[in-house]
């Protein structure tokens, strides 16, 4: 078994933050495990710029911000960094399991940091009656296929949801010459950034519904279009506002849900309704010597509070780890 | 093993028994009849196996219980649970036997329980028996307090329907079974001994023709000259909830059955999530696979009848089967006024139980027509098993990942699925990213596919040779994207 | 005239009353940074923005590779932008900061890689 004081789970920018964090605060054992097969998380995907204005005082695309910390840790020997590696189980004892190609590894770190970021609230989540064709999409994957892979999802987009991945997409699916027919919203303000109201949607003239719901998503074997209606201060339809937008992709972007299904699985106390860790103190869970950090621990708005946050668990971890010894 | 259309199907190649439809009914046919010295082809219209209404099924064995005396589904139902487990080991399949309870709310849903259980003796039903609400507070202790009684039937499992498909089909073609899928059935004329077919622009003969079509089994009778029976879609809706549920209940909860229904059920499937419904709807378009909000209210109010506890924020997946409904019991039958043809239609539940029963019975009836069925000197009983990390110990994958690297490839974060099974998958005929996900259970986790999609394409697009642009959720017209910049 | 308008400078998103007279601004309130100001006057005369896009690889460890224009350029230009860099190929290695498109449009700003891509 290999020995390592520190193993961070997760090589996003909570991940990333961590480790450079507890190194600089004495950890000088650490190993930094990632699925993918570059550091980064979830910032590869994010081309757009409005990242590091608090932290770097620079405003800076996903990568261009990701890069920025991947460079410090290429700097520091003390940080090992394994990739296309996948964490597939985390005991309360804190040994963790670990798949990547060619082998299987268990290691038994004296601290974690878990720092596994979001999934998205998917349709089903959500409950959107209809049919189950091709061409739904949650945002995130939609932004995968379209900045990572060079795939357009579809030419006639109608967006379910104003929070910032929505209106991000909206402008990235008219940039790569597709047409976004609509914007629903169940509120009555957008949830994200005034900001990107601005330069995603009123830049480009894109309706937005709010106070809306999609009743219904039509279509065999692609999307054919969606049926909309006004809803009243309880969510509920408004009968005889009823309308058709037709469509040939729908792009969910309904929230975020923190990944805790490792901490969980060792027994860590976890908060049903939101999915976060429940802790005493910030970054702790319920195991001693196993910190959460990041989106995973609460979802942020701005990459730089995720900085912030992770750079403080990386702390806690070596305050952690000096008291243990 | 499965090809596609068009492909290698000569001018009148002459088959001995050609099996229309490649659910779960025609694929336990035709490994079957592959015991035996036959020609014998399996035609799906759909570009993969099990498409039709077997990747909808609730994946229940019933002990044979709610189904009523004297008709021949009955029968059928207790045969075919004890055959599935024969059947399971020799093809590799997961199959838990985690028994039945039929709950009873009241006194006289309570005495309902005594004829039910009854009527399931007689139709020789093992291990039947009532048990009190102290057995159900301490074997089932998040059902109801509401619950007074029950009947406990030991022999009810859970499978995986579309593996099961998958798994009779494998095997029949290891025995020479040649399995068609994109393939649809234009044409059948009866000639004298048999049946000319047309199918995707290819013609061949048939001696005996067994119309397991589903949904479309009138459509096929029809075409072959009879038109005795309506196939009437019957639609249900279910609810998938998040694994971390998985032991949310022991047995499989069946509320007292109705005229129609079994009820609004409380099961899981074999992967592990607690299922929910299904619904019981008449509807007149046999492709009518919609979710209604009516549906999703109906099995919360249902399901919560059973288990309170149930918590619609844990529901992470849906999915609608149409039952083929061709009256109360199932029709199958050599059809004298068109020699050659059997049809087997009609089978709604518990047809997955049924189906090895069925396809001994099959086979019973051809023989009985005028079939020669010599067995073959040598028959592959046991199907060349796969891997899957989700149902294996750890110890196991690292040993897996010692053979083939592959196995430490995680594609699929949420179902730990690996490369190598999704390339293994592939060379067992799944094309689609449905049929990704019925072979692997990638995609079908809790994050829907957000993360593995692009993977899962982009090998699904090496290894059948295809642009990414061509890569379908389940066949044509269902393309995930619609235009690839590097290819511009 | 007073106009009212979100300042995209950052987060914030303040919400600025921009006073204007004879087509000129003449008083910004709202901002909580000096940036507010000057985001007031360019989005009245010629609002501007940053384009950040991907472009089309080949022979590199990615199909991709994300871009930025250095300095944000006339929102009226964006789409046109667009048809620029849709023609474009990389097949050379690139890193952060790497000069794309020297002068996009002819507007003096540059076209620069926002991520490093190897071979």
């Amino acid at each position: 078994m290999i020995k390592k004081d520190l193993v961070i789970v997760g090589g996003g920018p909570a991940g990333m933050a961590a480790a450079v964090s507890a190194y600089e605060n004495g950890v000088k054992n650490i190993l930094l495990i990632e699925r993918d097969q570059y550091l980064g998380g979830i910032l590869n995907q994010c081309v757009h710029t409005g990242f590091g204005l608090g932290y770097f005082k620079e405003n800076l695309t996903g990568p261009e911000y990701a890069d920025r910390f991947t460079q410090k840790i290429k700097a520091i020997p003390g940080i090992e960094v394994s990739l296309r590696s996948f964490a597939v189980k985390l005991a309360k004892d804190k040994t963790l399991t670990y798949l990547r190609p060619g082998s299987l590894e268990v290691i038994r770190p004296k601290a974690l940091i878990m720092a596994t970021g979001c999934r998205e609230k998917t349709r089903e989540v959500i409950h959107i009656p209809g049919t189950r064709p091709a061409g739904i999409f949650s945002a995130g994957l939609a932004q995968k296929l379209i900045n990572i892979e060079g795939l357009l999802p579809g030419k006639e987009v109608v967006i379910i949801g104003s929070g910032d991945i929505g209106l991000i997409m909206a402008r990235r699916f008219v940039l790569e010459g597709a047409k976004v027919k609509a914007i629903i919203e169940i509120e009555g303000k957008s949830r994200g950034l005034a900001r990107n109201m601005v330069q995603c949607v009123e830049d480009f003239e894109i309706p937005v519904y709010f106070s809306h719901r999609v009743l219904k998503i039509h279509g065999k074997d692609r999307v054919e279009k969606v049926s909309v209606a006004k809803v009243d201060g309880s969510m509920n339809e408004i009968a005889g506002t009823e309308f058709d937008i037709s469509c040939d992709t729908v792009l969910v972007s309904v929230g975020l849900i923190p990944e805790n299904e490792l901490i969980e699985m060792a027994g860590a106390a976890i908060d049903k309704k939101t999915n976060s860790p429940v802790s005493k103190e910030v970054n702790k869970t319920s195991i001693p010597g196993v910190f959460v950090c990041g989106n995973s621990f609460k979802v942020y708005d701005l990459v730089d509070s995720v900085t912030a946050d992770s750079e403080l668990a990386g702390k806690q971890a070596a305050i952690y780890l000096r008291n243990s010894r | 093993m499965a090809r596609g259309s068009g492909e290698n199907l000569n001018e009148m190649k002459r088959y001995d028994v050609v099996i229309v439809g490649g659910g779960v009914v025609g694929s336990a046919i035709a490994r079957e009849l592959s015991r035996y010295k036959l020609s014998v082809g399996l035609f799906e219209k759909e570009v993969e196996l099990a498409f039709g209404i077997s990747k909808s099924n609730s994946g229940i064995i019933h002990p044979g219980t709610q189904n009523p005396p004297g008709l021949l589904k009955s029968k059928l139902c207790v045969q075919g649970n004890a055959l599935t487990r024969i059947l399971a080991k020799e093809l590799f399949i997961d199959f838990k036997e985690v028994g039945e309870l039929v709950v009873a709310f009241d006194k006289e849903e309570a005495a309902r329980l005594v004829q039910i259980k009854k009527d399931g003796q007689a139709l020789k039903v093992p291990g039947l028996r009532i048990v009190d609400k102290k057995w159900l507070r301490k074997n089932e202790p998040n059902l109801s307090d509401k619950a007074i009684a029950a009947l406990y039937a030991p022999t009810a499992g859970i499978i995986s329907p579309y593996r099961w498909v998958y798994d009779f089909a494998e095997n029949a073609a290891q025995n020479g079974v040649e399995i068609h899928t994109g393939v649809k059935v234009d044409s059948i004329l009866p000639k004298d001994e048999g049946f000319e077919i047309t199918a995707s622009g290819e013609t061949f003969t048939a001696r005996y023709l067994v119309n397991a079509a589903g949904l479309y089994a009138d459509d096929v009778s029809k075409m072959a000259g009879l038109d005795s029976f309506k196939i009437k879609p019957r639609k249900g809706e279910a609810f998938l909830l998040d694994k971390k549920n998985e032991y949310m209940t022991r047995h499989l909860l069946f509320p007292l059955p109705s005229k129609i229904s079994k009820g609004i059920l409380v099961t899981r499937t074999s992967d592990g999530n607690p299922m929910i419904g299904p619904t019981a709807e008449d509807v007149t378009d046999k492709e009518d696979l919609s979710i209604t909000a009516a549906g999703l209210k109906k099995v919360l109010e249902g399901s919560r009848k059973l288990i309170p506890s149930i918590n619609e924020n844990s529901i992470i997946a849906y999915f609608t089967g149409l039952r083929p409904v061709a009256g109360e019991d199932f029709i199958i039958r050599h059809e004298n006024s068109v020699p050659g043809l059997v049809n087997v239609a009609g089978i709604q539940s518990p047809g997955l139980t049924a189906a090895p029963a069925i396809a001994l019975m099959v086979a019973g009836i051809l023989k009985d027509n005028g079939l020669e069925m010599k067995k073959k000197a040598y028959f592959h009983k046991y199907r060349q098993k796969e891997a899957h990390l989700f149902s294996i110990p750890l110890g196991q994958t690292k040993k897996l990942i010692k053979k083939d690297a592959g196995y430490g490839d995680i594609v699929c974060r949420c179902e730990m699925v690996s490369a190598k099974e999704v390339r293994d998958a592939i060379s067992r005929g799944a094309r689609t990213m449905d049929g990704i996900k019925f072979r692997t259970r990638a995609q079908a986790g809790r994050c829907h596919g957000s993360f593995c999609t692009t993977r899962l394409m982009k090998i699904l697009a090496e290894e059948t040779g295809t642009p990414l642009t061509n890569i379908t959720k389940r066949g044509k017209g269902s393309e995930i994207v619609k235009k690839d910049r590097s290819s511009d | 005239m007073i106009k009212n308008m979100v300042c995209i400078e950052c987060p914030k998103g303040c919400v600025l009353a921009v006073d204007i007279e004879n087509d000129k601004v003449v008083k910004v309130q709202g901002a909580k940074c000096p940036k507010g100001a000057a985001y007031a006057v360019m989005e009245t005369h010629d609002p501007m923005r940053v384009l950040t896009a991907t472009v089309v690889s080949e022979g590199l460890e990615l199909r991709l590779i994300p871009v930025r224009t250095n300095k944000p350029i006339p929102k009226k230009d964006i789409l046109r932008a667009m048809e620029e860099i849709r023609k474009i190929k990389v097949n050379a290695p690139v890193k952060v900061g790497d000069i794309i498109i020297k002068d996009l449009l002819g507007l003096g700003v540059k076209l620069v890689a926002t991520r490093s891509v190897a071979l």
